[in-house]
């Protein structure tokens, strides 16, 4: 090769950079390359270090939610057609993909209750700053009000993104009661409001009346911004498009994704077709070929910063592809009942659950309503509780205290979760390791 | 009534103090298919020189700057529709915006016909 | 003798059969199978998936929430949905399947090892926000890799967090911008515009109109790099105090490496401003070069790309970002710090304050691409410090291999000047015939490769930009060569057939036209 080059080494193909810069030999302090089975002995060792969810009662919620997914979902997306494929930029050579994402948009606008969907964006809280960045450009207004029942994660990343693009955001103080603070959030509008931002069900697991702030952003002429970090508990509750929202986004993780401690996610993001121009992230398109044989495209690429450049509406460039695909057959092997039927069972355990918390001396249940996932008063400061528990094999829920260590109101509290997968011995465990903690063995 | 042409491309037709603007048959022709207009809002403040609009193709957009000052009076409504009539009527139905012009005078640094003709074919 | 063939059945091809032209009544072709959407195979009404337990009621406080109708999402079961994506996946070209020399993507082999380690249950079952205690094996695998990337470029600390190489370009100008607000005085006000060369990514004007600034264009030189004389004298003088950043990639995206890149630096620096590069092609110089011998201030580092984990049809991708010691302070929260006893504690909102108070905040929920960190990690120990050299080494044989091969039938813009890093740039000029760079790309899908990156860099005209990867081996080279190579001739000999090309594909070039005036981006019953 080196001969057809006209070469006389490898090296000398390195002629443009610096002779200073060039290193003459591998890196110092770094090891040399290993075999397989070394490598897989020392990941195994880092991995033996974690305490595996579905390994023990396991409560943990907050934005990432641990629901069962079939087994096909994982063999299908290791199909190296899949896996090793790249950006469908030749659409006629990547149908399989192509088709995928035009079947996500799909599932992703009607689980919304929204016109249409985009093929993903890199997590929920990313989309929720990218909805209100959109909000902005549609109602040229630069002001977004958000719910105090926001994950503060998502909280945290639209505050880090306003203060470099310069919008005003208002953060509504996080309260501890039964109901959201919808109220909050209407009397915080005004003429210069691009959007409200509401979880729905919020971070405390509280169910927010999605219609009535929507009317009230509306009278405003501000749109509403509903974030669903669980998209299983639409199985149960109302699509939040069909409750006046303007633009819906999500993180999609809990269908086929898994945990992964946090990444690689999926957002969701879903809105109004007369936004479309105003969308950022990839979107496929249907269309038909030479031979008038539908098929797909990435299309309005326009938008896009690989066309637009400085004038984009989003510096995004990947989706999240493969966490797109799992999500997709996941909810395609639910279908609607399934999903709703899903829902239902993760609600009759978090019931069961709340009954055997509220039964503890000390404890007792925040919320008037919830899906799944609610808040649990306790006697003393959650933090220390929740390390106790780890400590006895048992993931108990998040500690307020973690989310939001600026407000000492909220220590006392821990949110619970549970899913379909948790069976009455999880919730024993944790009914009896908590009474412990609490109160000393039992008598 | 009279028309001008600037070397970006764009064409304004004066009509008393109101000009008409689009792009040129040349330039729809480098973009190849218009697939969206993004028109200005009426009432719109607009100096010389400022985007004005934006005219997309599959592959490429291309902003449309203001040939004169002046304030937006009236948007081609037939593309948000037809924005294919950018391509194949681009100097008459395919007109993009009106404006009530600032400065009138300003149309003296521009190119006639013939003017534009001779600039296209040094290009 | 008996009847030698009684049953008919011919186990060969019949002499003198005609092609098959013939439509078939499914519509399939064999094995080129076609497949509906799920909206019209299926029905909401079927579940693939079994639950335990009854079905019970939800609780009344609810049912001023409840949806009316479950949503209307088609269901399959198991072995419907099986065939469906498995039909579909085939109608996929991918990098199992052969090259796929997209340049400045780096589509290289994805070793199965860490599709594997990414799977352990201790990996891949754990929660974000199950306490520190419980989850110290993946906070030491982000600290390991951490350290990797800290040593191969020659950095002071990392973030890594950010989602993919955009996401870490937006982290490392948010450093800057937080570093000049900290400064005191002057240096630190109104420096509200990045310099970009023209030849640069998308991304990088997009980024920085993001962040927050302006974005002024530096020209490219006739030799495919950074015209030096243009950038130096921007920043000269006092114009230059309003600048915040260069933004540079390197080796660039002409597949060139910028040899005055500690000038450059030096420059910047001089005039109070800070270095960002685009490590898109980090994979060229990796275990070769350190960035930070370069002056380089802030860099991401695509995963996906340098360190193979899986692009999974357009994601997720993870672009944690190095940083000299004079941005490390002010890098996104959370990040994972090494007790002296080995313990590992996160750096989270909770702790900040003491441990990392000029944080320019967060970037994202949770840590960041933790399923990306093990397989990257995996790869990086696989390689070693030795191995990860040869994959720079040999990445860029391969793409002065496929230069020099074809550079007589292709116009190689700089070609002359001398080699090229990872990856070979062709434009179409010459072609003849009205053929375009288009014309070859979709030549190549029938040819049974993907094609290679097609109109970029702008600053060449009909760019093709080939980067075959260290992953090809000679073998696989020449056949990509001869193949390249027949479609050049054929352009030059004015074979129009190339300009419908694919024939071959399941599909024939698709109606983009129609596909953006009239969008329609959710299937609808029509």
């Amino acid at each position: 090769m080196l001969d057809v080059i006209g070469a006389p080494s490898v090296d000398a193909l390195f002629a443009d950079v610096p002779a200073g810069a060039l290193l003459s030999a591998p890196i110092a302090g770094l090891a040399p390359h290993a075999s397989e089975m070394a490598v897989e002995r020392h990941m195994k060792r880092h991995a033996s270090r974690n305490l595996v969810a579905g390994e023990v009662p396991f409560f943990l919620g907050a934005g990432a939610y641990r629901h069962h997914i079939p087994a096909s979902v994982d063999h299908l997306i290791q199909r190296g057609e899949f896996l090793t494929a790249y950006t469908p930029y030749q659409p006629e050579i990547a149908q399989g993909t192509l088709q995928v994402l035009f079947e996500f948009q799909t599932q992703v606008a009607r689980l919304f209750g929204t016109d249409i969907a985009n093929a993903s964006m890199y997590d929920g809280s990313t989309a929720c700053w990218e909805a209100i960045a959109m909000a902005c450009r549609v109602t040229r207004r630069g002001r977004a009000v958000l719910s105090g029942g926001l994950h503060p994660h998502y909280a945290g990343t639209a505050a880090t993104m306003a203060r470099f693009a310069g919008d005003a955001l208002e953060l509504l103080a996080p309260e501890l009661s039964p109901e959201a603070d919808d109220a909050a959030v209407i009397a915080a509008l005004d003429g210069e409001t691009a959007c409200v931002v509401v979880q729905y069900p919020d971070v405390f697991g509280r169910i927010p009346d999605l219609a009535a702030i929507a009317e009230a952003a509306h009278a405003r002429g501000a749109l509403l911004v509903a974030v669903v970090t669980d998209p299983v508990m639409l199985g149960l509750l109302e699509a939040p498009g069909a409750l006046g929202a303007d633009i819906v986004v999500g993180e999609g993780q809990s269908l086929g994704v898994g945990l992964q401690f946090g990444g690689p996610y999926l957002g969701l993001f879903g809105c109004n077709e007369k936004f479309v121009r105003q969308m950022p992230g990839r979107l496929c398109g249907e269309t038909v070929d030479a031979d008038g044989k539908r098929g797909f495209v990435l299309t309005l690429s326009t938008r896009e910063q690989h066309i637009r450049r400085e004038k984009a509406t989003s510096n995004i460039c990947t989706n999240s592809g493969l966490c797109a695909l799992a999500f997709s057959i996941h909810l395609s092997l639910l279908g609607g009942e399934g999903l709703a039927r899903m829902a239902r069972a993760s609600h009759a355990n978090a019931r069961a659950l709340a009954q055997a918390l509220a039964a503890i001396p000390g404890v007792s249940v925040l919320n008037s309503a919830y899906g799944e996932e609610f808040t649990v008063l306790l006697p003393r400061e959650a933090r220390g509780v929740v390390r106790d528990l780890a400590a006895r094999g048992v993931l108990g829920g998040v500690a307020l205290g973690r989310l939001f260590p600026g407000s000492a109101g909220l220590h006392h509290a821990v949110v619970v979760c549970t899913s379909e997968c948790t069976t009455p011995q999880d919730i024993a465990a944790l009914a009896e390791a908590l009474t412990e903690i609490l109160h000393g063995a039992a008598a | 009534m009279s028309r001008y042409f600037t070397k970006d491309h764009e064409w304004v037709e004066v009509e008393g103090n109101v000009g008409t603007i689009g792009i040129t048959d040349y330039a729809q022709a480098q973009l190849g298919d218009i697939t969206y207009v993004e028109a200005p809002e009426v009432g719109k403040v607009l100096a010389r020189g400022d985007t004005a609009a934006v005219v997309d193709s599959v592959k490429a957009a291309a902003d449309v700057y203001a040939p004169v000052a002046g304030t937006v009076c009236a948007v081609n409504a037939a593309l948000e529709g037809e924005p294919e009539l950018v391509n194949t009527d681009p100097e008459l139905g395919g007109w993009l915006f009106r404006l009530t012009m600032g400065d009138p005078e300003e149309l003296t640094g521009l190119m006639d016909a013939a003017a534009y003709a001779d600039y296209l074919t040094g290009l | 003798m008996s009847a030698p063939n009684a049953a008919g059945w011919r186990p060969t091809m019949v002499a003198g059969t005609p092609a098959s032209t013939a439509e078939t009544s499914s519509g399939d072709r064999g094995l080129a199978l076609e497949e509906a959407l799920i909206f019209e195979l299926a029905t909401n009404a079927t579940c693939g998936v079994d639950f335990d337990g009854d079905d019970v009621a939800p609780d009344p406080a609810l049912s001023r929430f409840l949806r009316g109708a479950a949503p209307a999402l088609p269901g399959l079961s198991e072995p419907e949905a099986v065939r469906h994506y498995t039909r579909l996946s085939r109608q996929n070209y991918a990098i199992d399947l052969g090259p796929f020399p997209l340049g400045s993507c780096t589509m290289k082999h994805n070793p199965r090892l860490n599709e594997k380690i990414a799977r352990l249950p201790g990996f891949a079952d754990i929660h974000p926000l199950a306490p520190a205690q419980t989850v110290q094996g993946a906070l030491a695998v982000i600290a390991e890799l951490a350290d990797w990337l800290v040593a191969l470029t020659g950095m002071a600390g990392v973030a890594m967090t950010p989602k993919a190489g955009a996401h870490g370009e937006l982290c490392g100008l948010l450093c800057i911008r937080a570093a000049h607000e900290a400064m005191q005085g002057p240096g630190g006000q109104n420096r509200r515009l990045v310099l970009v060369p023209e030849s640069a990514h998308g991304t990088n004007p997009a980024t920085a109109a993001f962040a927050g600034y302006g974005v002024e264009s530096i020209p490219a030189a006739a030799d495919g790099r950074v015209d030096l004389a243009a950038l130096l004298a921007r920043l000269e003088g006092e114009a230059a105090a309003e600048v915040a950043a260069v933004m540079i990639t390197n080796p660039n995206t002409c597949g060139l490496f910028e040899r005055d890149m500690v000038a450059i630096s030096a420059a910047a620096h001089a005039a109070g401003a800070y270095v960002y590069c685009d490590g898109a092609n980090f994979n060229a110089i990796v275990g070769k070069v350190r960035p930070g011998d370069l002056g380089i201030d802030a860099m991401h580092i695509n995963l996906h790309k340098t360190f193979s984990t899986p692009h999974g049809g357009g994601g997720p991708g993870s672009g944690p970002v190095v940083l000299s010691a004079a941005l490390v302070p002010f890098a996104p929260l959370p990040f994972v710090a090494r007790g002296a006893d080995g313990a590992m504690t996160l750096i989270e909102e909770e702790n900040a304050g003491e441990h990392h108070p000029h944080s320019f905040g967060r970037m994202a929920a949770f840590h960041g691409q933790m399923g990306m960190f093990t397989r990257a990690l995996a790869y990086i120990l696989s390689h070693g410090a030795d191995g990860l050299a040869q994959v720079a080494e040999d990445a860029v044989l391969n793409a002065n291999y496929v230069l020099r091969s074809l550079e007589d039938v292709l116009e190689a813009p700089f070609a002359a000047a001398g080699p090229c890093m990872h990856e070979a740039l062709f434009s179409d000029n010459g072609l003849g015939g009205g053929f375009s760079t288009l014309d070859i790309a979709k030549g190549l899908i029938d040819e049974g490769f993907h094609p290679m990156t097609v109109y970029f860099p702008l600053v060449v005209h009909g760019a093709m930009l080939v980067e075959p990867t260290e992953t090809e081996s000679k073998a696989g080279l020449d056949r990509f060569i001869a193949s390249l190579r027949s479609l050049a001739l054929r352009a030059r000999a004015g074979d129009d057939s190339l300009k419908s090309a694919p024939h071959f594909a399941p599909r024939r070039r698709l109606d983009e036209t129609l596909a953006a005036r009239k969008p329609r981006l959710v299937w609808r019953e029509d």
